[in-house]
């Protein structure tokens, strides 16, 4: 897959540029950004940030490769990652990730021939009361089973993931979510719940004067 | 009366809870409208009589630490909120900004206006697609409202609000790495001193704050000092948000005064898992020595849990029933600390490899006790002597369970391996 540089749109760049008071504060969202359009952070991506900020190459790829979220070769369209840190993982997260390795025959950070899916294990991703967690595209899955998650990455396969549990009506793909992590606004803000229930259960007790 | 005082979570359950509307219909920016009528050394002060203290981990006061920036400086001053939540167990922050990202706005522009800062970022950690949708989302309403940017509320005062997000690093939530990633840069802790209030972002002076810490600010400034006063203890004022999960009937959410205790949280969750009792459990994250069942009583503030041996911290209450393996759950955090380092030190970054490889051999059986004192001499070379607050926090979890449970990693050397089954501590063991 080779993605030419006219896909990366420059007033898009120079407007995240121009959220920061010191231009070189925009590497971030911008390797996010380079995301969004190629699903991963290529060469030519890295080549138009350091031009747009005016550092070396060096100093962006330094960048690119000290943060876990950037990733340097093609993911799938729906990145899945399993939460085994510790709570998650004695909770069932151990489980759930060994079985859709073996369900997909993927190692760790493979991805599917079709491109589709591809996996990760991931750490805490701060939301333990509802462990076991998956995220897909960095959006919510909450209270996990091995059959539920299976669920996911057929539907993801198949094209039609179901709905985070904590989450816009739909699953975003990869390159979708990686434009909203550059900052760039999708409309769906004010979709989903606001707060599942481990989130509400000390206002509902509070409110029957426990 | 309830033990819980919601205040942050108090409209959590409207499903509109995260709009501007429906944070203005319960009273919304008014607080800001009130403070910034007032001095900002007097926003300053009440923030200090309040006794709030840092939610972040460390209970540093938070008017005092705004209290360091210098004034009449004629530099650029800078409020950066840290949201990056990722020490294990730690889930209180982003449930916060899903169901009320305003609260957090309001917070910004009153601790903004205090401390002179025309510019605030809120540096929020990567994998949090939602949350960072309704951030942005709010921010952009409260400008549309006049809010922010320029002449907020027509006081004449210019706030800027930049929502900044993360890759996945979970050094990036030490504020000093936190600064160099918002930089552009590698996130790698700082010396100190210089401390940011003097020199922080852009080498100028800056205030590093914990969402729920800035969060708590408009209610302190609707309410008054003397109100949150009367909540807590005598050192630990307020109320906050604990977070319980694990092996329990209910996990989720729970905003009490400071001092409440375990057994009370566990009391309104319906108590550990049916059919299994408590056997270890963390009081503030992964980085915070665990404790046992000898602790259910431990008044959960910050000098009450420091007497007991370990740290408040971020308040996360991961509970481990009898089915766990101790060293299994020490191991998973220890190969996080060493995943997590960001290997500027030799202390914790040659220190944490080595500690997950007698880990691990102790887990599969293929340990000796020799280890044990191995572990311990490693993790005394660690702490005190690492750059930042990561080495010494991947040591706590090892330390305190060799001396809560010394025996079961000697059952894993004498038996050759681990003597439990860990399908029995899954959530849907009891479902198969
Ligand atoms: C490794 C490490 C990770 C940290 N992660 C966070 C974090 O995710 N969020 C946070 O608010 N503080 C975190 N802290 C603490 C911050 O360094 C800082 O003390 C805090 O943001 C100050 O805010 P407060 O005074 O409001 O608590 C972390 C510290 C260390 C050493
Ligand atoms: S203690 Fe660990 S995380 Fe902190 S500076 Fe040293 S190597 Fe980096
Ligand atoms: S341990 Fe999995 S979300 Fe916290």
């Amino acid at each position: 897959m080779t993605i030419s540089n006219s896909t990366l749109n420059q007033d898009v760049m120079q407007s995240i540029v121009a959220r920061y008071p010191r231009k070189r504060s925009a590497i971030m969202p911008l390797l996010h950004y380079v995301q969004s359009i190629s699903g991963f952070v290529t060469n030519e991506g890295i080549e138009t940030i350091a031009a747009i900020l005016e550092i070396e190459t060096a100093e962006v790829s330094a960048v690119a490769t000290f943060y876990t979220q950037y990733k340097r070769k093609p993911t799938g369209e729906y990145h899945i990652g399993v939460c085994t840190n510790t709570l998650c993982a004695i909770m069932g997260g151990d489980q759930i990730l060994e079985s859709l390795k073996e369900h997909l025959g993927l190692e760790n950070d493979g991805v599917t021939d079709d491109g589709k899916v591809s996996i990760e294990h991931i750490e805490c991703n701060a939301a333990c009361d509802y462990a076991p967690v998956v995220m897909a595209n960095w959006e919510f899955y909450d209270n996990q089973t091995v059959e539920s998650a299976k669920a996911l990455v057929d539907g993801a396969r198949a094209g039609n993931p179901p709905a985070p549990t904590r989450g816009p009506n739909r699953l975003v793909t990869y390159k979708e979510a990686s434009a909203v992590l550059a900052g760039l606004d999708d409309g769906l803000a004010e979709e989903g719940v606001q707060a599942g229930a481990p989130t509400l259960l000390g206002l509902k007790l509070a409110k029957e004067g426990k | 009366m309830s033990l819980l005082t919601p205040v942050l979570s108090a409209h959590w359950d409207e499903k509109d809870s995260f709009t501007i509307d429906a944070y203005k219909r319960n009273g919304g920016y008014q607080a800001a409208q009130k403070a910034l009528a007032m001095d900002p050394d007097a926003v300053i002060q009440l923030v200090k009589d309040s006794g709030l203290r840092g939610r972040g981990g460390a209970g540093f006061p938070t008017g005092m630490k705004w209290g360091f920036i210098p004034q009449g400086d004629n530099k650029e001053h800078y409020l950066v909120v840290n949201a990056d939540e990722s020490e294990p167990g730690t889930c209180k922050d982003m449930p916060l900004l899903l169901a009320n990202p305003h609260v957090l706005v309001e917070g910004v522009i009153i601790a903004a206006y205090a401390i002179r800062a025309k510019h605030a970022f809120i540096y929020i950690r990567g994998e949090v697609t939602h949350v960072a949708r309704r951030l942005n989302k709010a921010i952009a309403d409260a400008y549309k409202a006049g809010y922010l940017g320029k002449n907020v509320f027509g006081t004449g005062h210019d706030i800027d609000l930049v929502l900044h997000i993360g890759a996945g690093a979970y050094i990036c939530g030490e504020e000093t790495a936190l600064l160099d990633s918002l930089e552009g840069f590698r996130g790698q802790p700082r010396l100190r001193p210089p401390f940011p209030a003097i020199a922080g972002l852009y080498a100028r002076p800056t205030v590093v704050n914990n969402v729920e810490s800035i969060s708590a600010v408009p209610a302190i400034v609707a309410n008054g000092a003397e109100w949150y006063q009367s909540m807590g203890t005598e050192k630990s004022k307020g109320a906050t948000l604990y977070s319980l999960s694990g092996h329990v009937n209910n996990p989720g959410q729970f905003e009490a005064p400071l001092g409440i205790t375990l057994r009370q949280i566990l009391e309104l969750a319906g108590g550990v898992r049916n059919g299994h009792k408590l056997k270890f459990w963390t009081p503030g994250g992964s980085s915070t020595p665990i404790f046992t069942d000898e602790h259910l009583d431990v008044p959960l503030d910050y000098e009450g849990v420091a007497a007991a041996g370990s740290m408040l911290g971020t308040k996360a209450l991961q509970i481990f029933d009898e089915t766990t393996c101790v060293v299994r759950a020490v191991l998973r955090w220890t190969e996080f600390y060493k995943h997590e380092s960001c290997g500027k030190c030799t202390p914790c970054r040659e220190g944490t490899w080595w500690l997950v490889q007698i880990l691990r051999d102790l887990e599969e059986g293929k340990g000796t006790e020799a280890d044990l004192q191995k572990l311990l001499d490693l993790c005394d070379n660690i702490m005190g002597r690492s750059f930042c607050a990561l080495g010494d926090g991947a040591t706590s979890s090892i330390t305190s369970s060799i001396k809560y449970f010394r025996d079961e990693y000697i059952a894993h050397v004498t038996g050759g391996a681990c003597p439990f089954d860990a399908s029995k501590s899954t959530l849907f063991a009891e479902a198969k």
